[in-house]
């Protein structure tokens, strides 16, 4: 007789009933219903329409250009500040347990509540920030008012919120780094900038890559913070190609909508999957 | 020799940057939640020249027939019963995932990056719903919510099940269990501290969702906290003290969460992170 595993594989089925349902099966349904012009109603197949509408309407383009700015700029910023905030609060100095917990908690709160927020201070007449950089002598700028401003004043606001998972990254990065390596380092005669540049980078190269690719997948996907802010205004200067989806679902263009989301499909594997092959293949064996 | 310069110049430096770039937003929600609307409506960070916590609070909760109250109500039932499932249901497919080795490992581990990584399609999944009567009401909403967690949860056990020794499997085997007494009064207890973690970061996530209940909950009855927000705003111009107790309330309860159990938050969104 053969006797049962142990670890039988219906274990999966209630997991993968749910997911298969409500994930699975509309992926792949979204490519069909991309090629379609969709309504409340019905569906009628009109091939690839939706794309060239997508790639030829200067507002939906904005959206993609957007989306990659977006993901660049507020990835690029967690991980030099990430880094910086990592090596600040694993060093020597006074207030580090306030420090890690003040940078980290926005993380943990409402991404539309900070969007109201910062939409607040923000104002360019009356908000706070403008007023501040005022007793300075500064004229500051419509942040979210000027139409090459408004998504790189998002993109900022994600960045004060993001940073602390990225310098927690970090900080478990570095703290796992051998003392040895510093102290090796130290007695070469290399001063504090060589041993970031040859130790210190190298060696948490592991946080790094888990920053770059938490923080490329989230800036690509990122919706809930320019909605609370600008819902992809002034005009349609900071839309993204997820405010798109929302705003093509809201007007009724499902088939439209649903080619946004094909074409974020797209987005997000091409830039993931070669990403996370080269971050892998530049790993250091410590 | 400058190390004192380093730990005093650099650390006083870096809690005076910290007060204005971290604190001083928080302050400002504070402070204009209690403020009366016109000084609110100033958009000054200042003293409040009329204290009105509990006005204010009072008004808010009863703004448009006490729907914060009840979005309160449905972001708890939203987050203890997906958290629930979540917990068990992920534990069980990373419990066979981790110790068996079989054709379906390869599959099963794909579908979990891909999860992870890839956006859902929005109307198709809406239409899915639709079709099984499932659109626009709290079941449905927390099944989402069960599905877009559950590659997370996942691996979060997984990695952790590769740590607890098969001997103890094989011990209760040994002593007669089957399969679910093994699962559920072996190895779930075993899994304490990466469950505690779980449940932690995955509340937190699903109480501040705003995305899937906007479009796959939609209607009063369904609100949840985060989506009361917009009603301060759209209303009218001049009850930003309203809003702003609003965003002051559903700060509230992961602030409660990061107090209790800030080792746990800051460990499960780094592991799940390093090998996502």
């Amino acid at each position: 007789m053969k006797r049962l595993s142990p670890y039988p594989n219906w274990f999966y089925l209630p997991g993968a009933i749910i997911y298969a349902v409500l994930f699975l099966v509309p992926t792949l349904l979204s490519f069909y219903f991309s090629l379609t012009r969709w309504t409340i109603f019905d569906s009628e197949f009109i091939g690839l329409d939706n794309f060239v509408q997508f790639f030829s309407e200067p507002a939906l383009v904005k959206g993609f250009v957007n989306t990659f700015i977006y993901a660049v700029v507020t990835s690029g910023a967690k991980v030099v500040l990430g880094m910086a905030l990592g090596l600040l609060l694993t060093s020597q100095i006074v207030g580090r347990g306030y420090l890690r917990a003040v940078v980290f908690f926005p993380v943990l709160v409402s991404t539309v509540g900070v969007g109201l927020t910062f939409q607040v201070l923000m104002n360019p007449e009356r908000g706070a920030i403008n007023a501040a950089l005022g007793l300075f002598g500064f004229d500051g700028p419509g942040w979210l008012t000027d139409p090459s401003l408004a998504l790189l004043s998002v993109a900022l606001v994600d960045v004060w919120k993001g940073v602390g998972l990225a310098t927690v990254i970090y900080m478990a990065g570095i703290v796992s780094i051998p003392a040895e390596y510093r102290e090796a380092a130290k007695m070469d005669g290399a001063g504090p900038w060589a041993a970031f540049r040859k130790v210190i980078l190298p060696l948490s190269w592991p946080a790094t890559s888990t920053v770059v690719t938490l923080s490329l997948i989230g800036g690509l996907r990122s919706f809930d913070l320019i909605w609370a802010m600008t819902k992809g205004g002034p005009g349609f200067t900071s839309d993204v190609i997820a405010s798109v989806i929302y705003k093509q679902y809201q007007a009724g263009f499902y088939g439209l909508s649903t080619a946004g989301n094909v074409v974020l499909f797209v987005a997000v594997t091409a830039v993931v999957v070669p990403l996370t092959r080269f971050l892998a293949s530049k790993e250091v064996n410590a | 020799m400058n190390r004192a310069l380093t730990r005093w110049g650099l650390g006083g430096l870096a809690i005076l940057s910290s007060i204005v770039v971290f604190l001083v937003p928080f302050a400002f929600i504070v402070t204009t939640a209690v403020m009366d609307s016109r000084q609110a409506g100033e958009f000054t960070l200042a003293w409040p020249r009329q204290f009105q916590f509990v006005e204010n609070l009072t008004t808010v909760l009863q703004t448009r027939d006490y729907l914060l109250v009840i979005a309160f109500i449905n972001s708890t039932v939203l987050t203890v019963v997906s958290v629930t499932a979540l917990v068990i249901l992920g534990a069980m497919v990373a419990f066979v995932l981790q110790r068996r080795k079989s054709r379906l490992t390869g599959l099963a581990n794909f579908l979990v990056l891909t999860g992870l990584i890839m956006p859902p399609a929005v109307v198709p999944t809406i239409w899915v719903m639709q079709k099984l009567g499932l659109f626009g009401g709290m079941p449905g909403l927390i099944l989402i919510e069960i599905t877009y967690g559950l590659s997370f949860t996942v691996l979060l056990f997984r990695a952790f099940l590769a740590t607890v020794p098969r001997e103890l499997d094989e011990a209760a085997i040994i002593d007669g269990a089957g399969p679910l007494r093994l699962f559920f009064r072996v190895v779930l207890p075993l899994l304490r501290p990466v469950t505690v973690t779980i449940i932690v970061v995955q509340s937190v996530n699903i109480f501040n969702d705003f995305t899937n209940p906007l479009y796959f909950a939609p209607g009063d009855q369904n609100a949840t906290v985060q989506l009361t927000l917009f009603n301060f705003q759209s209303q009218n111009l001049t009850s930003y003290n309203l809003l702003f107790m609003d965003i002051l309330l559903i700060t509230i309860p992961p602030l409660i969460m990061y107090l209790l159990f800030n080792r746990q938050i800051v460990a499960g969104m780094t592991s799940g992170a390093v090998k996502g």
